[in-house]
């Protein structure tokens, strides 16, 4: 099947794109500490995937028509990561940058985790783990019924493959050979109550990915570059889809925070939030 | 429509048969639906549609979470996805794939459980769906319709079709008597009158219809005019036609192929509470599983037989 690929933008550089994602980490820690609760390490893993499918030139899409039928979808298959999309969002355009401080508030569409029926530019909605990857199937499938040429990707926290719906779903997409379907696994090593092997050994996680009939690779996913080069990479395997096992750092960028499971689904206070945006240059 | 009313009911389709050529009929009319299936297609039918659109068509292996899910995606993209499986199966199951990737982003997935209640038979209580009316209605959103014969049942599709958000449709596995002229309409939210009376009302959906109409036969004789309501749309109710049967007749008794908790009765006790508290009367399984046997068996040892109402609509009335 003819896939198209996007080309790098012209002009981002990887320095430009680093940029992005420290102010991507800058909103995450930013909002949630304003809402006093979310998951910002679980987000704070994800910027650089995010920075490169939305500013990278991986995804195409169109803020002003979000249902353009056209675009590439990303389902973030781990909700609880909603800050780190939120800012990416908005970066993108889909919403002011100011609607972020409503994260969590009654009557803000920027909800604890994402409601595709209230937030433009949210493809599913999600927040009970398992579900995004067989949802990402749906959307290939679809795209295929409609000779449609777009891409789909999604990405899942390491413990959510726990769930065995994600075998499911990565069994069906091999049957239907969706080469057009990318699952990224945002590997930070940890879960909410502990390491990842500890909780739920998963070695030999891309072994196990392979044996399900997908193409995986391993790549450091805090290096903007790899990341880059996977995903443009996973657009020319042709016949089957792609597991890219992101290998990160959960609450990455922020030195206390940074592989402290304990983190693990607690807003920063104000004093950590000024120490961590200080790490990160902000200060 | 008032059914003929002494001679016994003519033994039509199976309700899940009757589904699986509306299903295919439909796939004529409108090339946005596409069907998905966990390995059941030729015990729920959906082989019919997937003999006849297999580019439409996908079966996801008995995987009903992926099932669900695969569902939730292709809805997303403007499909109208209509999945089947075991009414057992599919909801207990997938109940959070339902909740979260059809319920609450409202998407028009068509839910069609088959092989419900106890008349499964002799395959036994793991393959009986019999809290489904439970879990179904429970699900935000969800329309839940139970048709009682394979017009009402090809009447239930073209209309939940035509609906734009998720549908659950119960169907059972055996042949059931036919009740409806075919090319009979449905109304979402719309009871049926089946037979005119001002003593007491039947209201019933399922198999439980064609048993009601038994059973009001069986209360003329001992002078006892019964109403038949078919409340084959279960959810919404038709709260004006059960208000208008409390307030004319007094009493009512509700009779269901499924556990107490939860299913039509709750329904319609909750609603009945509101606008119009008469005695109510309850016909189903109650808290508790059956066993293998023959259909006819089984209703007669769970207490799912005109006679079991006949007793109930006694019992109720005097309660008046
Ligand atoms: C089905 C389900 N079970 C439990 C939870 C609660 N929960 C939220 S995040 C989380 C840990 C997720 O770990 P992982 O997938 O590794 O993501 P990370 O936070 O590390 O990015 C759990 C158990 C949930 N959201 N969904
Ligand atoms: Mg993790």
């Amino acid at each position: 099947m003819a896939v198209a690929i996007a080309p790098a933008p012209a002009g981002v550089s990887l320095e430009a794109l680093a940029e992005k994602a420290r102010l991507l980490r800058k909103r995450i820690i930013t909002m949630t500490t304003q809402a006093g609760s979310g998951h910002p390490s679980s987000s704070l893993s994800t910027v650089e995937v995010l920075t490169a499918l939305y500013f990278g030139g991986v995804l195409r899409y169109d803020p002003r028509n979000p249902r353009w039928p056209e675009r590439d979808r990303f389902i973030l298959s781990k909700g609880h990561a909603a800050p780190a999309l939120y800012a990416a969002l908005a970066e993108a355009g889909f919403f002011p940058v100011a609607l972020l401080r409503s994260l969590r508030k009654a009557g803000s569409p920027l909800e604890g985790h994402p409601n595709m029926r209230v937030l433009p530019g949210v493809e599913a909605s999600t927040g009970s783990l398992g579900q995004g990857l067989s949802i990402g199937v749906g959307h290939a499938l679809a795209a295929r019924l409609d000779n449609r040429l777009y891409r789909v990707y999604v990405l899942t926290g390491d413990g959510e493959n726990d769930e065995g719906q994600i075998w499911e779903a990565a069994m069906a997409a091999a049957k239907y050979h969706l080469d057009q379907l990318t699952c990224i696994i945002d590997h930070n090593g940890f879960q909410q109550t502990g390491p990842v092997p500890e909780v739920m050994p998963l070695v030999p996680l891309a072994d196990k990915w392979r044996a399900f009939g997908w193409h995986a690779r391993d790549i450091d996913g805090h290096d903007l570059g790899q990341v880059l080069d996977a995903l443009h990479a996973a657009a020319r395997v042709h016949g089957q889809p792609t597991a890219i096992i992101a290998h990160t750092r959960k609450g990455r960028g922020v030195s206390f925070v940074e592989n402290d499971y304990t983190y693990h689904g607690k807003a920063l206070t104000p004093e950590e939030a000024d120490r961590a945006l200080e790490e990160l240059g902000w200060k | 429509m008032e059914v003929g009313s002494e001679a016994p009911l003519r033994v039509g389709p199976a309700t899940r048969e009757a589904f699986g050529e509306a299903l295919r009929d439909l796939g004529a009319t409108h090339p946005e639906v596409v069907v998905v299936d966990a390995d059941l297609n030729n015990s729920t039918r959906t082989d019919l549609f997937a003999e006849a659109y297999p580019d439409r068509f996908f079966n996801v292996g008995i995987a009903e979470s992926n099932l669900v899910g695969v569902a939730s995606g292709l809805a997303s993209c403007g499909k109208q996805v209509w999945i089947a499986s075991f009414a057992a199966f599919l909801l207990p199951n997938a109940y959070d794939q339902l909740r979260m990737s059809v319920a609450f982003p409202h998407l028009s997935v068509k839910v069609v459980g088959t092989h419900a209640g106890i008349t499964v038979g002799e395959d036994g209580p793991s393959q009986m769906g019999v809290e489904d009316i439970a879990l179904a209605t429970a699900l935000a959103g969800f329309q839940v319709f139970v048709p009682a014969d394979a017009a009402e049942t090809r009447a239930v599709v073209r209309a939940a079709a035509a609906l734009e958000g998720p549908v659950y449709i119960r169907c059972g596995r055996p042949r059931v008597p036919v009740i409806y002229p075919d090319g009979c309409e449905f109304t979402p939210g719309q009871a049926t009158q089946l037979r005119e009376g001002d003593d007491v009302t039947l209201v019933a959906c399922g198999i439980l219809v064609a048993a009601a109409l038994e059973a009001a036969r069986l209360l003329a004789k001992q002078g006892v005019a019964a109403r038949v309501l078919n409340m084959a749309s279960v959810k919404p109710v038709d709260e004006e036609a059960l208000e208008r049967a409390a307030r004319e007749t007094g009493a009512l008794v509700v009779a269901e192929e499924h556990l107490s908790y939860g299913g039509l009765g709750s329904i319609v006790a909750q609603a009945l509470a509101r606008r119009a508290p008469v005695p109510i009367g309850f016909v189903n399984l109650g808290d508790t599983y059956a066993e293998s046997g023959t259909p006819a068996d089984l209703l007669a040892k769970y207490g799912l037989t005109a006679d079991h109402i006949v007793r109930e609509a006694r019992a109720t009335i005097l309660r008046k």
